[in-house]
């Protein structure tokens, strides 16, 4: 039985989406202090351009493609969850998480690919926030693949579908902190 | 009132039929429980366990600097490393383990959901999994201090170079294991953290409008939003300091593009606004029990919680008021200094307003409300030796001295000590069901509160004399080995020795009330919020489900005129 505190809803929005909103909150945070500190190195140290321009912007804006495109099936799993069609939603939150995996598997070859090319996180601090800021991101893709998985198993069988739109808010953030990565670490010669 | 003091019985097989539908029974129940109240004890005892470790450090290396080349007690020798350990140790344990879990985690779970009329917290689950995070990091902790190179020794700040080399701290592990502990403290503050601010938003009783709810949830919440605003930046922090240990990254480090004033930024963005994530919880118990034991409406409740959020928003403007002489541009530190003293202005508005509170009440000197007093008395102290180091002019001379340890103590142990013993001895009936001696915890409480004063102010002293605060042995110093500054270090011992006496009176007493108390009844303060209106102590679910209370009124409406009972329950409809 759960308990009657998880029923109530004063502010009239559900306890959950209220959660996941302040779960952002706190990422947010993170990402920014962490963002944060490494814009300011940037505008003190011009010459860690160079070390920029070795990143493969093509593989960047290709991972960028993908990432977009499973918020878009995100969200047409949110939108079969509102008509209560579980199965869709589920087929759509699979779609995501293949594009999770691409996104990581594309991740692992040019993280191999740079490595493997004497560019590692102890080469210089660029290279640290490189790997520091891309690695944390690709801990909450890992993570959100994860967790959408248990999310698809209930709604595959009709249950829990409110879970499918809170899900879809926290794989946009992991998105858009993906949107600010990829320029300042990429682009940004 | 009469439905309020006779407690409705209660079918014996009811409660047994409870246990069996919300969880493990026997002694798992305590272990593995989602009960809110069990999470808080759970917090509550680790944070006392983890106080005696921290009290026995402050023991130590207090003997170490007023008899140094003696053997301490239980202790031995202390080597220059170990007493490094040891006061890193204590500072990190006394905060991340004992304010935090005792003060947010142990009061916030066990007041919020019975303050506001819910069965329990709307996240059961993860608040178990806030309480196992909380653990492993306490395990993680206290592992720590005895591996090979002894526990952490780079200050509870871990300032770089110090604090992420290890040829320069000398404990490789050590410094690891702590950065793990702190790291996962943090995720278990956040998953509760959560917890309490949707409860608060979403769970209150029906009846129950935001200015409806006690003072105390309300400051407990804005802490906990306050702690996850401002400790992201420390936990991305974190993890760039633990790469530059382990990974061979230069985060922190200018041979490699690094900065380390970084770290002192990150740390600090943290830092202060933590000192009003501990404070408030603590103002919020003075504010219930002075209206109960004064028997008065508090004094302006929108304007404390307007005052709170303006103080939240500041504190986290403050910071680099801990980096004066680090370096940091002149005109910054002007900015800060200005921040910095207008952040005394609110906190002083809530000292007037409890001492308003009080004018004209009818006052009860029992042992929570003189804890209550002293905590408003001592914090004074603290707060006014602020303003010295808030400005950049006085910092510079009283920065790194015994002055800033003693004005972080008169803030700290009004906050984390007195105002724990103020709630616990408040609250005790409620958690127990039994009363607590009035006349032990009255001996506890002036043993605890003049030793206290003569452990600290003879340290505002010796930081005015220019006393150093991170040296191992004075002696090796001929102008700070005098007679003069010996007797205030060994003053400042003996108090604390006679200190840490007495808090064995309070451990007997817990025992003792425990034991053989006095049977609480419901209300035995005849206060006003909710916890009240359930049996001493709570059962699971708080009250019966079909029962569930509805509030009328706010919590603090006692000696309204023209009534002839001098309280009005929230819940009761007239």
């Amino acid at each position: 039985m759960k308990p009657i505190a998880t029923a109530r809803a004063a502010t009239g929005i559900a306890t959950g989406k209220l959660a996941v909103w302040w779960v952002l909150a706190s990422e947010v945070v993170i990402f920014g202090g962490l963002l944060a500190s490494y814009v300011m190195y940037r505008l003190g140290h011009p010459e860690w351009a160079d070390a920029a321009a070795v990143t493969n912007m093509k593989i960047g804006a290709f991972n960028t493609f993908v990432l977009l495109t499973s918020s878009l099936t995100a969200v047409l799993a949110h939108q079969a969850a509102e008509r209560g069609d579980g199965k869709t939603a589920a087929k759509f939150l699979h779609f995501t998480i293949l594009g999770a995996t691409t996104f990581i598997g594309v991740k692992a070859y040019e993280w191999w690919y740079e490595i493997s090319h004497g560019y590692t996180i102890a080469s210089n601090t660029f290279w640290a926030f490189y790997y520091s800021a891309a690695g944390l991101h690709a801990f909450h893709v890992i993570a959100g693949a994860v967790i959408m998985a248990f999310v698809a198993r209930d709604a595959k069988r009709g249950l829990e579908l409110h879970r499918v739109e809170l899900i879809g808010i926290y794989w946009h953030f992991v998105d858009v902190v993906w949107i600010f990565l990829f320029p300042l670490l990429y682009i940004a010669k | 009132m009469a439905e309020l003091a006779v407690a409705p019985a209660r079918p014996a097989d009811a409660h047994e039929e409870d246990h069996a539908h919300h969880g493990p029974g026997g002694l798992l129940k305590y272990v593995w429980s989602t009960d809110h109240k069990i999470i808080a004890m759970q917090y509550m005892f680790t944070g006392m366990f983890m106080a005696v470790v921290g009290g026995f450090m402050a023991y130590v290396f207090r003997m170490q600097l007023a008899f140094p080349g003696f053997d301490v007690p239980g202790f031995g020798m202390v080597s220059p490393g170990e007493y490094n350990a040891l006061v890193t140790n204590h500072g990190t344990i006394m905060i991340f383990w004992v304010a935090m879990p005792v003060l947010l985690a142990a009061f916030g779970n066990y007041l919020i959901p019975l303050m506001i009329g819910a069965d329990d917290m709307v996240f059961p689950k993860i608040n178990r999994l806030s309480f196992q995070v909380f653990f492993v990091s306490t395990i993680v902790i206290l592992a720590s201090l005895f591996v090979e190179g002894g526990g952490f020794a780079g200050a509870w700040t871990a300032y770089p170079p110090l604090s992420a080399v290890a040829e320069y701290n000398l404990t490789d592990l050590g410094s690891t294991l702590w950065l793990i502990g702190v790291g996962l403290e943090f995720v278990a503050f956040l998953l509760g953290g959560i917890n309490f601010i949707t409860t608060l938003m979403n769970s209150r009783a029906p009846g129950m409008r935001a200015f409806d709810v006690p003072v105390v949830v309300w400051m407990i919440v804005i802490a906990s939003i306050l702690f996850m605003l401002s400790v992201g930046p420390l936990l991305a922090g974190a993890v760039m300091l633990l790469f530059d240990q382990t990974l061979g990254t230069g985060f922190f480090d200018p041979a490699a593009g690094g900065d380390p004033i970084l770290w002192q930024h990150l740390f600090w963005f943290f830092g202060h606004p933590e000192v009003y994530v501990v404070l408030l919880p603590a103002m919020g118990f003075v504010a219930e029990i002075m209206t109960t034991f004064a028997r008065k409406k508090l004094f302006a409740y929108r304007t404390v919680i307007f005052t709170v959020v303006a103080t939240g928003v500041l504190s986290f403007f403050v910071w680099a008021h801990h980096q004066f002489i680090a370096g940091i541009d002149p005109r910054m530190a002007n900015i800060f200094t200005i921040t910095t003293l207008l952040i005394s202005v609110p906190i002083a508005e809530m000292c007037f307003v409890y001492i308003a509170t009080l004018y004209g009440g009818s006052i009860t000197l029992n042992t929570p409300m003189l804890w209550a007093l002293a905590f408003i008395a001592e914090f004074l102290i603290g707060g006014v030796t602020g303003i010295f180091l808030g400005a950049a002019g006085a910092d510079i001379y009283f920065h790194d001295t015994y002055f800033v340890l003693a004005h972080f103590h008169y803030t700290f142990f009004p906050i984390a000590i007195i105002g724990t013993f103020a709630a616990f001895t408040y609250w005790f009936p409620k958690m127990f069901g039994k009363m607590m001696d009035d006349r032990l915890g009255k001996i506890h409480f002036w043993g605890t509160i003049i030793p206290f004063n003569f452990i600290f102010i003879p340290l505002f002293v010796l930081g005015m004399g220019g006393q150093h605060r991170r040296i191992y042995n004075y002696q090796h110093f001929t102008e700070l080995a005098g007679p003069g500054f010996q007797n205030m270090r060994v003053l400042a011992t003996v108090s604390l020795l006679v200190m840490l006496a007495f808090q064995l009176v309070f451990f007997y007493n817990c025992w003792k009330s425990w034991r053989s108390g006095k049977r609480a009844s419901r209300n035995p303060w005849r206060a006003n919020s909710l916890e009240w209106t359930t049996d001493s102590p709570p059962p699971h679910g708080n009250w019966r489900p079909d029962d569930m209370p509805v509030v009328y009124r706010g919590p603090y409406e006692y000696s309204v005129p023209d009534r002839d009972d001098d309280h009005w329950p929230q819940n009761a409809p007239n």
